[in-house]
């Protein structure tokens, strides 16, 4: 099958399982299982097949036009380096994330629909990564965001209830701030496609309505990004939803519909100025220190794990905005590690959960040897986000610091030092109070975690530690074609066009 | 019969209106569905106005009687049978040659069977949108109220 | 241009509503609110002056059109609309019987 035809499958796969699952799941017993696996392990194998074939593509770049209709008539999805990047972090993540769920899920009610939603989210995000086209960069977004908040209400205790009202209603106003943004570009350049949009912007300048679209979008993706101070429905979300589903919103859904989709607009679309640039790094110092004081005082293991999030998400946002090469490389760099990591943190306090039946630091104490090897992988990820060496951690934010130095802002350089020793703390307490000292009394009876849960963390644990290999020469290609994407700016609109007349 | 909520029943105008026009409302669903690339409308605006004549039989009649024929399970299933059916003639377009391209004829321009596959994508989204609006619309009303 | 004006008036006013009303269904009337002013501005993005409807007939001729772009987009998210309004609506009927109260203030287990 040619390189291009594989395009659509990143859409299609994920949509046909999700309806046959609607179809069959409740007649098969483990029908719905094995079909989200299985699509998911697909997904992966495609992803990377597809990275790997772009580097043989004339300008490394795929452009695959739907229905047949050229742009700037038509759709066009979009495959080049920053989208295949992503696109492997998604199916990744939730690869493992499926596995996970198998066995995680038998605490609640109703498997065959968490499945469907699942599903449909995945095919959201893939639909976010591969697009090329304004609007359905929209309609893909608010498919992955309505399935997300579905998720995150899936317990249907009143917690959930309560995080998922919050974390829609925010939601559903930054779509708005963005769908008013998409309609100002399209009555100032009159087309929807990405690249001819660019084109149009490069020789026609606008006194407010380009500008005053781009804060809207700075706004609306910033809320779905979770910076400061746009954080507010992360903590109570990622802390209430099923742990399969923390994992998944903030390993890869805020980055998706949030980072990439706000750095595609602003470098290739739009033009990075100054301006954008100065607020997103403000944006990113702040929520590194904000949100890793905010760490240290929580008591609830994944609330302090979303806090340290929005920390994490900072630092990616401030390398990119540097707009170095070095910066941009360092900020995608631990975009990819962080997914891994903090996915399999969040797992690690999902395997707490199921096994002790409680999410308090403060009531755990002494898992280490209970659940050894839930202990193992969580002091691997804790390591690796810290920034200690030789985890993959160490050498993103390592490369984040410099870039910071390289182009003068030594006060930020001095935050990023400071908020990884925030990390650092916030994580050893938590590990001190969950996992060492003494067994509690109705710790007793404890076991580890079921047989899918342990390999998902074991094989993201493997990845964590060896993360580090990605620096390496023959590896280095998967992220530096990306920040490269990245880095072209506007210009880049006309390698796309003459893609399509392939 | 009557709940834990004494209430009048809806009067019996409302009721024999709404029993009578539910076959007009469904025909003309039907027409805006099948001129969807002729006149404005098409399969979203055809599926709503279907799901409203239920809707109407549901609301004169009330929920324990459930004149309306189709149930939550049946409901589910139709609904996933359209997503389907446009799945599936994406799909063709998908071995015919490009995602979603136009593969059967076009006929000439103004004709009911003319324009490829638009029609069939438009029927496929208004059962999807009919049956699926009815079915939010059961899932809302007939929740079970749990204990307190 | 004052049409426009007046768009985002109707804009400010739904937001007005998600911020500072207490009643969970006015939260989410806010919400419709501002997705329909929204899709109003992007319909009428696309007049132009002393244009027709866009639909083709057998004895005019293609002139003369509004453009017809915005009103597809605007059918897409009228259909994205209906689907996160059910949902929260969904959402708020459990949490009525959850919580008891329709009061946003009241409802506020999750802290720090």
């Amino acid at each position: 099958m040619k390189a291009l035809n594989m395009i659509p499958l990143f859409v299609i796969v994920p949509l046909a399982a999700a309806f046959l699952n609607s179809l069959f799941g409740r007649y098969m017993r483990r029908f719905a299982e094995v079909m989200t696996v299985v699509s998911s392990g697909l997904m992966l194998g495609l992803s990377v097949y597809a990275r790997i074939l772009l580097e043989s593509a004339p300008d490394k770049i795929l452009v695959y036009k739907l229905g047949g209709w050229a742009p700037p008539f038509g759709i066009c999805m979009v495959l080049d380096g920053f989208s295949g990047l992503m696109l492997v972090v998604v199916n990744l993540v939730a690869f493992f994330v499926a596995v996970y769920s198998v066995g995680y899920m038998e605490k609640y009610t109703d498997k065959p629909k968490f499945f469907i939603l699942f599903s449909l989210m995945v095919c959201g995000m893939n639909g976010v990564a591969m697009t090329g086209d304004m609007f359905n960069l929209f309609v893909f977004l608010e498919v992955a965001s309505v399935a997300s908040y579905a998720l995150v209400a899936f317990g249907t205790g009143e917690e959930e209830l309560e995080a998922s009202f919050k974390y829609a209603v925010m939601g559903s106003v930054a779509s708005s701030f963005i769908f008013m943004g998409i309609a100002l570009l399209y009555s100032f350049t009159s087309t929807l496609n990405m690249a001819d949009m660019a084109r149009v912007l490069s020789y026609r300048h606008s006194v407010w309505v380009v500008p005053f679209a781009g804060v809207l979008f700075l706004a609306g993706f910033s809320l779905k990004a979770a910076l400061i101070p746009f954080h507010a429905w992360l903590p109570d979300a990622h802390s209430s939803a099923p742990a399969s589903i923390s994992a998944m919103l903030s390993g890869v859904l805020i980055k998706t519909l949030g980072i990439y989709s706000l750095t595609r607009i602003l470098f290739n679309v739009i033009g990075a100025g100054q301006g954008y640039l100065k607020a997103l790094m403000f944006f990113g110092v702040i929520s590194i220190i904000i949100a890793g004081m905010l760490a240290l005082r929580q008591s609830d293991f994944k609330r302090l794990l979303a806090y340290s999030s929005i920390s994490q998400i900072g630092y990616i946002i401030l390398g990119i905005s540097l707009g170095t090469p070095l910066g941009v490389f360092g900020g995608l760099f631990h975009l990819f590690n962080h997914s891994v990591m903090k996915s399999l943190l969040f797992l690690n306090a999902g395997a707490m959960d199921y096994s002790t039946g409680t999410r308090d630091l403060k009531e755990a104490g002494g898992l280490d040897k209970l659940m050894p090897l839930t202990s193992k992988t969580n002091l691997i990820a804790s390591m690796s986000i810290s920034g200690i060496p030789p985890f993959s951690g160490f050498f993103s934010k390592l490369i984040i610091i410099a870039a910071c130095v390289q182009s003068g802002h030594f006060g930020y350089a001095l935050c990023a030092i400071i908020g990884s020793v925030f990390t650092l703390s916030a994580l050893m307490k938590a590990r001190k109070l969950a996992f060492l000292g003494e067994i509690k009394d109705r710790m007793r009876g404890v076991k580890d975690a079921s047989f899918t849960m342990k390999i998902s963390m074991v094989c993201l644990a493997v990845m964590c530690a060896a993360g580090g290999l990605m620096l390496l020469p023959p590896f280095r290609f998967f992220i530096e074609t990306a920040s490269g994407v990245l880095l072209k700016g506007t210009s880049y609109a006309n390698i796309v066009m003459k893609a399509v007349l392939r | 019969m009557t709940g834990n909520y004494s209430r009048e029943d809806m009067s019996l105008v409302v009721k024999t209106a709404s029993r009578l026009t539910a076959g007009i409302i469904l025909i003309f669903g039907l027409h805006i569905i099948l001129h969807g690339h002729l006149a404005p409308g098409g399969g979203f605006a055809g599926g709503v106005i279907i799901a409203l004549a239920f809707v109407n039989l549901l609301i004169a009649f009330g929920k324990e009687t459930r004149l309306s024929r189709i149930s939550e399970n049946v409901a589910s299933k139709l609904e996933t049978v359209g997503a389907v059916m446009f799945l599936a003639v994406a799909l063709l377009g998908f071995f015919g040659g490009t995602f979603f391209m136009n593969v059967m004829t076009k006929g000439e321009a103004f004709n009911l069977f003319s324009a490829g596959t638009i029609p069939l994508s438009n029927i496929s989204i208004g059962l999807k949108v009919g049956v699926g609006l009815f079915a939010i619309f059961l899932a809302l009303v007939i929740l079970e109220r749990s204990r307190k | 241009m004052t049409l426009y004006f007046l768009c985002f008036i109707l804009f400010s006013i739904g937001l007005y509503g998600v911020l500072r009303k207490r009643n969970i269904v006015k939260i989410i009337m806010g919400i419709a609110i501002m997705s329909y002013s929204v899709n109003l501005f992007f319909v009428l993005l696309g007049y132009k002056f002393r244009g027709r409807a866009p639909i083709d007939a057998h004895d005019q001729g293609i002139v003369n059109m509004v453009d017809p772009i915005p009103q597809a987009l605007v059918m897409t998210s009228i259909v994205i609309g209906l689907a996160v309004m059910a949902l929260l609506i969904a959402i708020s009927i459990r949490l009525y019987e959850k919580y008891g109260t329709l009061d946003i203030t009241k409802i506020r287990r999750l802290k720090g």
